[in-house]
């Protein structure tokens, strides 16, 4: 039984792990989470194989025959067995639990030459403000320079709204009233798509952004031909939205 | 005529409901006359003109249909009339549709009325995945959509899952305790007929001006304190269901705790009453904040307060605390009473007692007390403090624990048994097993949080639900009517058909929810009308999988309605099993025993010669020779 529920794990992994089930990985976090994600994929092959072999194996020796009207043996149970399925799952869930943090701490980072972007939603559109005295602003497309940390300064003017770029792999919600973070460092350039992932009304399902992830210079160069500013209205969202997220340090600082 | 309306019944609900209704619509015309407003208001949260009739009529429903007639009359003085509630007992199908106080009554009628819910929101998912099976819009426009899946879940989990169970349960447990009836029929009965008030609501909702409500079944603020009337059709029917849910909670409480036959101590309880006991623990405390935070945003629509009102000085978020401190208990409200199910059912075809019982117990009561703490695991990427998430992640990691005991448990139970598989309860129960395990690991697995940051309301979540919930909960659901379906009626079920469901529901549920893990990791948002082509293919795969699974729920329909009808006689034990209500006929008498039980032995003494769980009346003062048992001693 031990050697099916190994070839029955082994074989599930070796079918799982060989699928790109997230997609690119287009930032520093995207790897990380997907190596999470194996783990978790290898765990969880165990697990499923150990039931599915102890009942495929229940099902094929303990079945009553045709006319059979005893019953079973009065077993009511095993101490030391009880004591063993409680705690190897503890310990399996507190490991993927430790590496979850670790990899929590590792995506959440900060640089120290990271660029913070505004990020604007409402229904069903999205915008974004740059930095620099102009506050350049850009509507339905996010310019962003590759292989820099980018710190999102997420606002909602109305319900919220979600932003998740799949190949980052980053989701955070903006929501009214507050500003919300998210930071990200792009690894790849091209055009991504950005969805609305939290229902926000009739027009959710088509509120999306375009992505593009260039070069450094490219990106200057982009904003700086920018015409428009920040429109008031944003403004004041940026300045009044109390920060929600002060880091426990930095909120026994400011004390 | 006039006599017709002065009995309790439906002729003096349907006048009761409308001269309350007319009541609350005249009080709101006259007050804003007086107050020198227009007589109507229809902004789109407000409509004072519908929403005050619409709280009034639902009390004049429940007067005129006798639920507080004994009550009333006793607060008044007058003389109680004991069967006024149509006597115990049901003599005719007509009595199904009386107010009745006999829990086995209740019971068929809380069952039946939930499986009427079952179908209709059923044929929202049919309508749902029929508009999916295309990316574009091609059967209803994205509003629609956004309410044909909030009323989908809403139907499901509030006028399905949580009250279906409550109906299993006020059938089973009274006998399975060897009590007559619950603590309180009266408060039982009503507690049923607020039900069928919160799916009017939730389907009136369809009728309000702006359609059906259609911020989820979440309700999240703001998108829901500015949503059009519907929004609180939802507010208020909630209400309903919840008040109904901890009405029962209460009685199940209190009927476990005091009413247990002679001998019946905690350790020889059957499962399914420890798992009762649990969600009612859960149910009374967890449900009240559900309700808090729909008249939360109830208040915030029509009166204008500012709880949830970002520009006032309310707070978003909290609004996501508080529905989560309910809505995660209310997963293992969901899936405790089917646990219980699982129990009995395993056990009985498997010929074996309960592997580890007093663990198996246990462990559902670790399962309550940490479900309180790991809420927040809902908002990992809501914007809340961050540092919360830690702790969630690692009590919702935990919580895994209990429920694998669980999944092992009952794998013990069957080594060493003699397994019998003819009864589709037991496959369904088998089923389980495997099924909410692939669930319990997604859930796992979303408990982690840099991956939950990435499929945080994706298809991988609505995969994950429909696994725990449909592959689950409803699995157990139907394993509990199959199991005790010629105990309710006295009749058998088709086994022939009972496995044409049980093989068709299987594919189906493996087939509709597997790919929508993928297409979820792979980029596919929730709650979505429309999506991106390169999705199309799978969504085509799961809506005909969804299609099959639907069709095949017909089946079930048939085989109860006329296996209800025809099916051959139910002997009193057609299962050969040992808890209380098999040792009474099938359906049980009125009043349920002639003299009550006495317990003295634990409820799953398979194998052991001469043991038995109770002593019925007329079987003598014996007391059973047979070895002592180990558990409930």
């Amino acid at each position: 039984m031990t050697a099916a529920v190994v070839a029955l794990a082994a074989a599930i992994s070796a079918v799982m792990l060989s699928i790109n089930w997230d997609g690119a990985e287009d930032s520093t976090a995207a790897p990380k989470i997907d190596d999470l994600l194996n783990i978790a994929i290898v765990l969880s092959s165990i697990i499923f194989a150990i039931v599915v072999v102890a009942l495929a194996y229940a099902l094929y020796a303990f079945r009553a025959k045709p006319g059979d009207e005893s019953d079973g043996e009065p077993i009511h149970g095993n101490t030391r067995l009880e004591i063993t399925w409680t705690l190897i799952p503890t310990i399996i869930v507190l490991f993927s639990g430790g590496w979850s943090w670790k990899v929590l701490n590792e995506i959440e980072e900060r640089t120290g030459h990271e660029m913070t972007v505004d990020v604007f939603s409402q229904q069903y559109a999205w915008s974004f403000g740059y930095p620099g005295k102009e506050y350049a602003y850009s509507e339905g497309v996010l310019h962003v320079p590759v292989n820099r940390q980018i710190v999102f300064k997420m606002h909602s003017q109305d319900v919220i709204h979600s932003f998740w770029v799949p190949q980052w792999r980053i989701k955070k919600d903006n929501v009214p009233g507050i500003t919300t973070t998210a930071v990200v460092t792009p690894t790849k350039t091209g055009t991504f798509q950005l969805i609305c992932t939290e229902l926000c009304g009739f027009g959710h399902a088509t509120m999306r952004a375009k992505v593009v992830v260039q070069s450094q210079s490219a990106f200057d160069k982009w904003v700086e031909g920018l015409k428009e500013k920040v429109p008031t209205p944003l403004m004041v969202s940026v300045k009044q939205d109390t920060e929600t997220n002060p880091e426990p340090l930095e909120r026994a600082e400011a004390e | 005529m006039v006599a017709a309306f002065q009995r309790p019944g439906w002729y003096r609900a349907a006048l009761g409901a409308v001269i309350a209704a007319a009541l609350g619509f005249g009080l709101v015309v006259v007050l804003r006359e007086i107050s020198g407003l227009s007589a109507f208001q229809s902004e789109q949260t407000g409509y004072p003109q519908v929403i005050v009739p619409l709280i009034m009529a639902p009390f004049g429903f429940l007067l005129g249909i006798g639920c507080f007639d004994y009550w009333l009359r006793w607060a008044f003085g007058l003389p109680t009339i004991p069967e006024d509630h149509s006597s115990h007992g049901a003599h005719s199908w007509k009595d199904y549709f009386k107010v009745n106080t006999d829990h086995k009554v209740i019971g068929i009628q809380y069952i039946c009325t939930t499986f009427v819910f079952f179908f209709i929101g059923g044929l929202a998912a049919m309508l749902i995945r029929a508009e999916l099976a295309q990316p574009g819009t091609q059967i209803v426009g994205a509003g629609t959509f956004n309410s044909l899946f909030s009323v989908h879940a809403a139907l499901m989990i509030f006028l399905f899952v949580i009250p279906v169970f409550a109906g299993i349960a006020n059938y089973v447990l009274p006998l399975m305790i060897g009590a007559p009836d619950m603590a309180f029929p009266r408060l039982n009965a009503l507690s049923f007929w607020m039900l069928p008030i919160a799916g009017l609501l939730f389907l009136g909702s369809f009728l309000a001006p702006g359609g059906a409500f259609d911020a989820g079944w979440t309700g999240y603020a703001p998108l829901s304190t500015g949503a059009p009337l519907g929004q609180s059709f939802f507010n208020l029917g909630v209400q309903f269901a919840g008040a109904s849910s901890i009405a029962t909670a209460l009685n199940f409480l209190v009927t476990i705790i005091t009413m247990r036959a002679p001998g019946m101590t905690f350790w020889r309880m059957p499962l399914l009453v420890w798992a009762n006991l649990s969600t009612s623990l859960l149910v009374v405390a967890a449900t009240p904040f559900i309700a808090g935070a729909q008249f939360m945003v109830f208040f915030d629509r029509i009166l204008h307060t500012n709880f949830f009102q970002f520009g006032a000085g309310g707070d978003v978020i909290s609004y996501q605390h508080i529905f989560w401190f309910y809505s995660h208990p209310a997963v293992y409200i969901m899936i405790l009473p089917g646990f219980g199910i699982i129990s009995e059912v395993i056990s009985t075809h498997a010929r074996k007692p309960i592997f580890g019982y007093r663990l198996m117990a246990l462990a559902l009561i670790g399962i309550i007390v940490l479900s309180y703490s790991v809420w927040a695991h809902h908002m990992f990427v809501a914007g809340m403090f961050s540092w919360l998430r830690v702790p969630m992640m690692l009590t919702t990691l935990l919580i895994a624990v209990p429920t694998g005991i669980k999944i092992f448990s009952w794998l013990g139970t069957l080594y060493f048994g003699k397994i019998h598989t003819k009864s589709t309860a037991m496959l369904f129960a088998l089923a389980f097993i495997v099924t909410f395990t692939i669930g319990g690991i997604s859930g796992v697995m979303l408990g982690m949080v840099p991956f939950d940051i990435h499929v945080s309301d994706t298809y991988f979540i609505v995969a994950h639900i429909h696994f725990v919930l449909f592959g689950g909960s409803v699995f157990t659901i139907f394993a509990g009517i199959y199991h005790w379906f010629p105990k309710m009626t006295g009749r058998m079920y088709d086994e022939k058909l009972g496995r044409v469901h049980f093989w068709g529901t299987l594919i189906g549920t493996w087939g509709t929810f597997i790919p929508m893990h993928w297409i979820g990791m792979d980029g596919m948002p929730r709650r979505v009308a429309d999506y991106a082509a390169q999705f199309g293919n799978w969504n085509l795969l799961i809506s005909c999988f969804a299609f099959m699974l639907g069709a095949v729920q017909l089946v079930f329909l048939y085989n109860m309605i006329v296996s209800w009808r025809f099916g051959p006689k139910a002997e009193a034990n057609p299962w050969r099993a040992n808890s209380i209500e098999w040792l009474v006929s099938s359906p049980p008498p009125i009043y349920n025993f002639d003299e009550i039980p006495r317990v003295v032995g634990g409820p799953y003494e398979f194998g052991i010669p001469g043991a038995q769980h109770a002593i019925m009346a007329g079987e003598g003062a014996e007391v059973p020779t047979g070895e002592p048992s180990v558990v409930g001693t």
